[in-house]
């Protein structure tokens, strides 16, 4: 596509010191820009947007552009506004588990800062390749996209570990909340809003985390299972035993591999080789459980870290992780693909990538019938066995029949009371009739959700990416009063905003 | 101004009453169709029974409320919400009243939408590790429920047995165990809400990962100004397998303060590490005779949660870390009962200095962990200058302040005094890049303190969020935000009254 060869407007010139005419390589998921800046600082970030909102120019935020296509292609793009030159860790007070950041600091760099003291930014998501290296993308980027990994069992994503943040408005007002302190309730909490709002509210210029203490320990169990059933029973003892994880993950590249599981546990040297060796146990010799001081060379690169082709995340109650493992390779196989499936499993969220040359149709018709089946959910009475048809895909090799009742049981752990038919004297006391039995039709419409977090321009065609959202009106509200002329990533989110 | 004057900051002592006016023409008018949408004996219009709503835990913010409801369901707080909206009445929601910066204080004009009555546990799902229940739930009573399963609701405020979890998320609470385990936006994954126009819908899915926006995020800890929290679903925490607590005995709090800073130092996350400084412990010994070590200068108890030979590892390496930062003396729990007597002290601290001093204000800032020393002596020093009484009670391992500025509530000299050196506590913690509220919130006790944190853009920013969910600025109007700007109108430099103020149409106080 030929750039336009127009010259630079003034006012942006001489708001920013680093403008120049874009190239094809600066296309935002296929929409070729105009111009692209690289303000050094909130203020030149400032200066830059007043003019181009006074311009009349759609902007859309980058920080290593390693995940810059997720989500729809802008309805409009003129200026790129890059951030890597806000490139400082401003502060580290390692102290107080702190460290204000701008915005293009790259996460292996704050690893590495932060690292020096003993400390960490609790963050891991997948490493993507981008267009000026990857290595997990800037604060920034991550911020926006709300990207995680593994520990978001343990500590979150960033939404959870954002103390502070410093955004410039599209009309290029600078605006902060939060602070540098961890417990702070003074006024709303912008930063809530900004994390995973891929640009649309505004370019965030400076973030404040709460940091963590880089473990004295970590170990990694894992385990590889013939059946998906036994996958999920392994991680439900990881999660009733006392050996604490920080995170579980499963991987299950086809359906026809086994399924893998390593769960992460960390501390103190000694308590976690005890714990790690007490789960290897638990898990049982079937799983061949091993234990190892590093992770599987699969841990943080599953589906999730596919960059290119169509990749869907799946967020559950994780409760549900056999109902969900089975509607997805169900939906597979009524469309005829066999993506590879894995994640989060233990934190409710698993990914689904499926490779670039995979026919469109068959694709749109996978997030379909999947979001058919997991947006119904479960029946009103969970203690059902998993419908005929779905048992299949989740049964071991020995053809043993499986149900729902054995996921619940295996989940129950042996210890503890049933998830059926039992429920506290506390329940009881507020007039809880269906506590701990059975769902309740009163939750919110739908306990999962499938979100297309970038495919081919065919898929996205086909699909809407984002599918039902909660509450959309609420959020074009908030939209329309922080970016009433639509020039900030417009058209790039849910809902179309 | 309306009726409700504001007093000092977070007193104790009683205020002033303000005799509530006849209900308005408008308010008047609302008392069938609430009757008729939530039955005829949830709207109390005696003048003796709206009394008993005109503050909440911040009795020093009277105002008895126009009309109060007590809808039972989702529906029915939606169909109030929609009445107050069309009449252009305001409404203040409250569970159960135990907020500490006047958040749920009434209006002399509008509806007290209480929540009391909305109680159910409406779901436990153990394999998930969630619950979904209605907002009058009390804190504890969702732990209760979780129990049988080897889960607890981890935020525990300390009013959980009274406090409801609408006003949790209302107020975004901690609690003393939220230095490790978070506070109450970490453990929300879902609310249905009732939008300041009357309309029920659902922020979020309860995965913790729905698509859009943050709303819950956002919500929590709006103080009530964003809309009413008819459901929740919650996040449950594992019990975890073992729990030490140590009380640690020092001269002085700067030898507590280096335990903190030694122990943070180290590596170790504790559940807790909460400090109190001689005058707090004084009035505790008075009060409930918690019996710590004699001559102590400060306690610092430090609770350890978590598996088993982890937690023996790190008591061992926080009791060395204790003595050669200076404490004289340590003790460590070995039961659950002997747990509840180290927590005595600490628990009963608020009520205990009110049998030293005739009236108190609760104080709450928060300052950086290493700043703590500098600021307890720049306490010090102010209190001594103002010849006013402080006593120390604080979350050490965040950072979070609770003063306890005592003074003769008969004396005006000594309450100015009081209300002076309770600001200054204040300046302190911005100064040292704080914050004027780490868990009580604003509510209407400290909104004219957060432009000392805050600029008019950054302000003007959390206005827009406010438009976007309540443009008509019905819901809880008055807190938070010292003069809010009205919605839509076009953010600058300001001169003179705001013209709706000027006419009459609007108020700021």
């Amino acid at each position: 596509m030929p750039v336009a060869a127009e010259p630079i407007p003034a006012p942006l010139t001489a708001a920013c010191a680093a403008v120049r005419t874009a190239t094809p390589a600066d296309a935002v998921a296929g929409v070729q820009p105009r111009i692209v800046a690289a303000p050094a600082s909130t203020q030149e970030a400032s200066a830059l947007l007043r003019a181009a909102a006074d311009l009349g120019l759609a902007v859309v935020p980058r920080g290593t552009g390693s995940r810059l296509d997720w989500g729809s292609p802008p309805e409009r793009c003129d200026l790129v506004i890059e951030t890597t030159r806000l490139d400082q860790v401003v502060e580290h007070a390692a102290g107080d588990l702190v460290a204000a950041v701008q915005a293009g600091v790259r996460l292996d760099r704050l690893a590495e800062v932060l690292g020096a003291a003993g400390q960490r930014l609790a963050l891991d998501p997948p490493t993507l390749p981008g267009t000026s290296g990857g290595a997990g993308g800037t604060i920034g980027g991550v911020l926006a996209t709300g990207a995680a990994g593994p520990l978001r069992l343990r500590y979150g994503t960033p939404r959870d570990l954002l103390i502070g943040i410093t955004v410039v408005r599209a009309d290029g007002a600078v605006a902060k909340s939060g602070g540098k302190v961890v417990k702070n309730v003074a006024g709303y909490d912008i930063g809530k809003l900004f994390a995973g709002s891929r640009g649309t509210l505004g370019l965030i210029t400076q973030a404040t985390f709460r940091l963590h203490p880089v473990p004295a320990e970590t170990a990694y169990v894992t385990a590889e299972c013939a059946a998906a059933v036994d996958a999920c029973r392994v991680i439900s003892v990881a999660l009733e035993s006392p050996a604490s994880p920080v995170a579980a993950e499963l991987d299950w590249p086809a359906v026809s591999d086994p399924v893998r599981v390593c769960v992460a546990l960390e501390g103190d040297p000694a308590g976690v080789a005890g714990r790690a060796i007490a789960l290897a146990g638990l898990v049982g010799h079937d799983a061949a459980p091993s234990v190892r001081p590093d992770p599987p060379p699969w841990w943080g690169a599953g589906p999730a870290a596919q960059p290119d082709g169509t990749v869907l995340q799946i967020a559950f109650w994780p409760g549900d992780l056999g109902m969900v493992l089975a509607e997805i390779r169900a939906a597979a196989e009524a469309a005829g693909l066999d993506p590879a499936v894995g994640g989060s499993a233990a934190a409710g969220v698993l990914y689904a990538a499926l490779p670039p040359d995979g026919d469109p149709g068959a694709v749109a018709t996978l997030v379909a019938v999947l979001r058919a089946a997991v947006g119904r959910g479960l029946p009103a009475d969970s203690g059902h066995h998993l419908p005929e048809s779905r048992q299949p895909l989740l049964r071991a090799r020995s053809g043993a029949r499986l149900t729902f009742a054995d996921l619940r049981r295996g989940r129950a752990g042996a210890d503890r009371p049933a998830a059926n038919g039992q429920h506290g004297a506390g329940a009881a006391a507020e007039g809880a009739g269906t506590a701990g039995r059975a769902r309740s039709g009163e939750g919110p419409p739908a306990r999962a959700n499938v979100v297309v977090l970038h495919a081919p321009p065919a898929v996205g065609d086909l699909v809407d990416l984002f599918g039902p959202v909660p509450s959309l009106a609420l959020m074009r509200a908030v939209k329309n009063q922080f970016d009433p002329a639509r020039t900030m990533a417009p058209g790039r989110f849910a809902g179309g905003i | 101004m309306t009726e409700h004057a504001p007093g000092p900051s977070t007193s104790h002592r009683s205020g002033g009453i303000s005799q509530p006016p006849g209900p308005s023409a408008a308010l008047t008018a609302l008392i069938p169709r609430l009757a008729e949408a939530c039955g005829p004996d949830t709207v109390i219009t005696d003048p003796m029974e709206l009394r008993t709503y005109e503050c909440d835990g911040l009795t020093a913010h009277r105002c008895s409320p126009g009309l109060v409801v007590l809808p039972e369901t989702a529906a029915q707080v939606a169909a109030v919400v929609r009445a107050c909206a069309a009449a252009g009445v305001p409404f203040v929601a409250r569970g159960s009243g135990t907020g500490l910066s006047g958040g749920a204080l009434p209006r002399a004009d509008g509806v007290l939408i209480v929540t009391a009555r909305m109680r159910r546990i409406i779901e436990v799902d153990p394999a998930s590790r969630r619950a979904i229940v209605e907002p009058g739930v009390t804190n504890l009573a969702v732990s209760q429920a979780a129990e049988p399963f080897g889960l607890f609701y981890a935020p525990d405020p300390s009013s959980q047995k009274i406090c409801s979890v609408g006003g949790n998320v209302a107020e975004n609470s901690g609690g003393a165990h939220c230095l490790k385990h978070g506070f109450t936006v970490h453990h929300v994954t879902g609310l249905e809400i009732v939008t300041p126009d009357g309309e029920l819908t659902w922020l979020g899915d309860g995965t913790g990962a729905a698509p859009g926006y943050d709303l819950i995020g956002a919500f929590t800890g709006s103080e009530g100004t964003l809309g009413i929290v008819t459901k929740i679903v919650v996040r449950l925490t594992p019990v975890p397998q073992a729990v030490t607590t140590l009380l640690a005995a020092f001269e002085t709090t700067g030898h507590g303060g280096a335990a903190v800073s030694a122990i943070i130092g180290a590596g170790i996350l504790p559940a807790a590490i909460e400090m109190m400084d001689a005058l707090a412990i004084e009035a505790a010994e008075a009060a409930v005779a918690c019996r710590y070590p004699q001559g102590a200068g400060a306690v610092l108890i430090v609770e350890l949660d978590g598996p088993e030979t982890d937690v023996l590892g790190e008591t061992a390496a926080v009791r060395k870390l204790a003595e050669q930062a200076g404490a004289f003396e340590i003790r460590e729990a070995a039961d659950p009962a002997e747990r509840a007597a180290i927590w005595t002290g600490r628990r009963s601290a608020f009520a205990a200095v009110g049998r030293i001093s005739p009236a108190y204000i609760v104080q709450d800032g928060v300052v950086p962990r290493t700043a703590l020393p500098e600021v307890l002596d720049r306490i010090s020093a102010l209190s001594e200058q103002a010849g006013i009484r402080v006593a120390n009670v604080f979350h050490a391992g965040d950072g979070n302040l609770h003063p306890l500025v005592l003074f003769d509530d008969s004396s005006p000299e000594q309450s100015a005094a009081a209300e002076v050196l309770s600001g200054a506590i204040l300046d302190e913690c911005i100064a040292h890049g704080g914050s004027i509220t780490g868990e009580h919130g604003v509510g209407v006790d400290k909104s004219r303190y957060l432009p000392r944190m805050f600029g008019p853009d950054d302000l003007d920013t959390m206005q827009l969020l406010r438009c976007a969910f309540d443009p008509a600025g019905l819901c809880n109007p008055g807190k938070i935000f010292p003069t809010p700007r009205l919605c839509g109108e076009v953010p600058g430099v300001r001169r003179g009254p705001h013209p709706l103020v000027a006419s009459g149409q609007a108020e700021i106080f």
